[in-house]
């Protein structure tokens, strides 16, 4: 299986609250909040980490749950919030073409 | 305001989290609104490197939504490299501005920088009664063009209307005005007193009768038999709840710095150059008071027939003297959409029978010559 790498969408406006994000979609201002699970997916969407190396290290190790089922939720969630416009995904490393791509805070 | 957003409000108002601020990057502009509230002289407004460190302390303290006002913020030279550093920081950006300044040019930056929406001034479709108002010629044309420039880049745009005596039958034409131009439309019947208390501009707006009328347009109001029914008996839950989001979940911050806890709200609780933002938000006396109010402490409120429904702005009342008091130009629209007094405006009757007799009373008691 090919890597997956996720980057953050810069057109969307981004705040963590009480641990969980909210995220304003750049396309028509719909406004989404984050589960723990996809909030962690964010937050290490940084382009050029590959999706299995974040369920790996940042996932696993905090959820009590099984790499491969973990894998396989992580990315039906990775696409669905690229269907949403919140994330970008790629099979090759994303590098930021916007020069005010945001960091997560 | 959808359910997520009352959930996250809810959410941020338990954790006392300012979740949206305003602040106006400059008091100068280059119109000068016969009703503005602002003094437009620059007094020593916040350097570039200023409002990037508060604008990184405002992220840090959960500021989602961030309003860039003025003055006219295009006159800051520095206005787009302030613009990215908030989009860096990830704000949700709404712009509020004349648009005069704005050309295809900067309408294809604010696109590229993914702001929100961006807030357009019109007081009439008709040019001699906006450039009356903003006293610059040309200046409907101008935001006109502008608005057009940011549609055709895919931006939002709110056209903003203020209800004044000079524009008040023009409110039609602008809506339609908006509907050609494919923006929503807002309006506004409150003309707000001067920052400094001076309340000169208070008399440019609408009176009684066109208020009653505006309040009884279903255009604008939907069900007009709702909108002006006299509301219910307030419940024990709306007498223990917060007046409004100023100082809970929202604050403004002017070009000096200085922390209010609403643009309409002129108490001063702290200055961003000698205190962090967050400290001032969560330990200010005065940020503190506010946030301790609830609407049954409110004087004279609490026994007014429309406290369940008063669109009452505390600042206003603030700007008449007590902010846990009424504010009488909520209180004439309280009137206009019911017919029924407020509380205060009998209190203000009686007191004025009263200084009728105390004024006829020694006349009377004056021996005769």
């Amino acid at each position: 299986m090919s890597s997956l790498y996720l980057a953050r969408n810069p057109r969307v406006a981004a705040r963590s609250l009480d641990g969980e994000m909210m995220i304003m979609s750049g396309r028509d201002s719909t406004l989404f909040t984050l589960n723990k699970t996809a909030t962690v997916l964010w937050q290490f969407a940084d382009g050029a980490t590959p999706l299995d190396q974040i369920v790996e290290r940042r996932i696993c190790s905090r959820f009590d749950v099984e790499p491969a089922e973990a894998l396989q939720d992580a990315e039906t969630l990775a696409r669905e919030l690229a269907s949403r416009e919140i994330l970008q995904l790629s099979e090759e490393p994303i590098l930021p073409r916007n020069p005010v791509a945001g960091e997560p805070r | 305001m959808s359910s997520l957003l009352e959930e996250v409000s809810a959410k941020a108002l338990k954790l006392n989290i300012p979740l949206s601020v305003q602040l106006d990057l400059t008091y100068r502009c280059n119109e000068r609104c016969v009703h503005c509230y602002l003094d437009h002289d620059d007094h020593g407004e916040m350097t570039t490197t200023e409002i990037k460190h508060l604008l990184d302390e405002m992220a840090d303290a959960g500021v989602f939504i961030l309003t860039l006002s003025g003055g006219e913020i295009f006159l800051r030279k520095d206005f787009f490299e302030l613009l990215e550093h908030a989009r860096r920081l990830m704000f949700c950006v709404k712009l509020k501005t004349n648009a005069v300044l704005i050309r295809e040019r900067e309408a294809a930056r604010l696109r590229d920088l993914a702001v929100e929406s961006i807030q357009v001034s019109i007081y009439s479709h008709r040019p001699e009664v906006h450039d009356a108002i903003t006293l610059i010629p040309g200046s409907l044309q101008r935001s006109l063009n502008a608005i057009r420039f940011l549609k055709s880049q895919g931006l939002k745009v709110i056209i903003a209307n203020v209800l004044m005596t000079q524009n008040m039958q023009d409110y039609p034409g602008v809506r339609a005005l908006a509907e050609e131009l494919g923006v929503e439309c807002t309006l506004d019947p409150t003309v707000t007193p001067m920052m400094d208390g001076n309340r000169f501009t208070v008399n440019l707006g609408v009176d009684q009768s066109a208020l009653r009328q505006v309040f009884r347009d279903a255009s604008l109001v939907g069900d007009v038999n709702e909108f002006c029914a006299i509301p219910a008996k307030p419940s024990e839950n709306e007498l223990e709840s917060t007046p409004c989001s100023a100082g809970h979940t929202a604050c403004y911050v002017s070009p000096y710095g200085e922390v209010f806890p609403c643009v309409q709200f002129p108490l001063p609780t702290g200055n961003v150059r000698r205190q962090r933002f967050v400290d001032i938000w969560r330990y200010s006396i005065q940020m503190r008071e506010v946030r301790s109010i609830r609407v049954k402490d409110l004087t004279t409120c609490t026994s007014c027939t429309h406290v369940s429904s008063c669109t009452r702005c505390p600042g206003l009342a603030y700007m008449e003297g007590n902010m846990r008091g009424p504010s009488s130009q909520d209180c004439e629209k309280s009137f206009a959409r019911t017919g029924v007094p407020s509380a205060n405006m009998l209190e203000k009757k009686r007191a004025g029978i009263n200084l009728v007799q105390i004024r006829v009373l020694p006349n009377m008691a004056r021996p005769a010559a």
